[in-house]
């Protein structure tokens, strides 16, 4: 299982386009970070999701 | 107002001194907030996304406009410069107000911690904006580790309840070459006007306009005092007489004897 902003999500041996592609994140408006790592956009189709990772997925909000 | 009056920031220039907040208001009140506001810089802050929501924030700020991400959420160095990476990674340029907060009651800078991810982020080529306690040793310390400028507090973040920080700020303008913007606590225009006479560079403000009772009005006025306050300051204020009166008219030619 992979930890998914805190959420155990079943996506080991996906990438992480693949993981991106069964949720509803907009991937234009999204970063990734994996096990403290920033996952750039051009090594979303090459990173493969293992057991136990940590996904952080983000994106802006309003703030001060 | 003098056209070479610029804000400086990390080699970029801006003609406005008031950085907008977005939060605890409505994405649909951004537009018009910016404009009435005349800003030139809005800040954001980075969460766990959500794929829920259809709504990006992004689609809501007028191009043009200088993406700030702050740093909030950080309860230490490492959290901020994770952050801070994620923000550029967001894809909207290099500029992050460090914020960093240990202590969830009186939500205070940790000025210890903004110093050490200072030093990293501008390592790493961020604009870097600390948002700090007024202390004019840390400020020094954020200078040496690379800041941007300076973000000292009025006053408790969200308090609306203006400079209570004042002689600490005064220290800093006048002892910091960066530019001093005054960030949190700001809840009036008279006070942000008050600011920029002691010689802040720009003043930032979230909460005075987010429970205001019209947000782009309220950013108007708050426009409208920050430029006020600036033309003093660039203008020098009339000086103050420590006892006695002195009048503004001749002391000839009275209609009298």
């Amino acid at each position: 299982m992979v930890k998914v902003n805190g959420v155990e999500v079943d996506a080991a041996g996906k990438t992480v386009s693949e993981y991106i592609a069964t949720t509803e994140y907009d991937s234009k408006r999204i970063a990734v970070e994996r096990n403290g790592d920033i996952v750039f956009k051009s090594q979303y189709a090459v990173t493969v999701l293992e057991d136990d990772d940590r996904l952080e997925i983000v994106s802006f909000v309003g703030g001060g | 107002m003098k056209n070479e009056d610029k804000l400086i920031i990390g080699g970029h220039e801006f003609n406005s001194r008031f950085i907008l907040g977005s939060g605890k208001y409505s994405m649909k009140l951004i537009e018009a907030a910016v404009k009435d506001a005349g800003a030139e810089i809005i800040t954001l802050a980075v969460r766990r996304a959500n794929t829920k929501e259809q709504e990006n924030i992004l689609d809501y700020i007028p191009e043009g406009v200088t993406l700030l991400p702050n740093t909030s959420g950080a309860r230490n160095a490492e959290e901020a410069v994770r952050i801070a990476r994620l923000a550029r990674e967001l894809g909207c340029g290099n500029f992050v107000k460090v914020e960093i907060m240990r202590d969830t009651k009186y939500l205070l800078p940790d000025n210890q911690e903004t110093i050490k991810a200072t030093e990293i982020l501008a390592n790493e080529g961020f604009v870097v904006m600390p948002y700090m306690y007024p202390d004019l040793n840390a400020a020094r310390d954020m200078v040496s580790a690379g800041a941007a400028t300076i973000m000292p507090l009025a006053s408790p973040i969200g308090s609306n309840k203006g400079l209570a920080t004042k002689e600490f700020i005064q220290i800093l303008i006048d002892e910091i070459d960066l530019p001093i913007i005054v960030d949190a606590g700001i809840g009036r225009p008279s006070q942000a006007c008050e600011a920029m006479e002691l010689g802040a560079a720009a003043i930032m403000a979230n909460t005075a306009l987010a429970t205001a009772g019209d947000l782009p009005m309220m950013a108007s006025a708050f426009r409208q005092a920050i430029e006020a306050g600036r033309k003093a300051y660039l203008s020098g204020l009339g000086r103050v007489l420590t006892r006695g009166a002195s009048a503004s008219d001749p002391l000839t030619g009275f209609l009298r004897d």
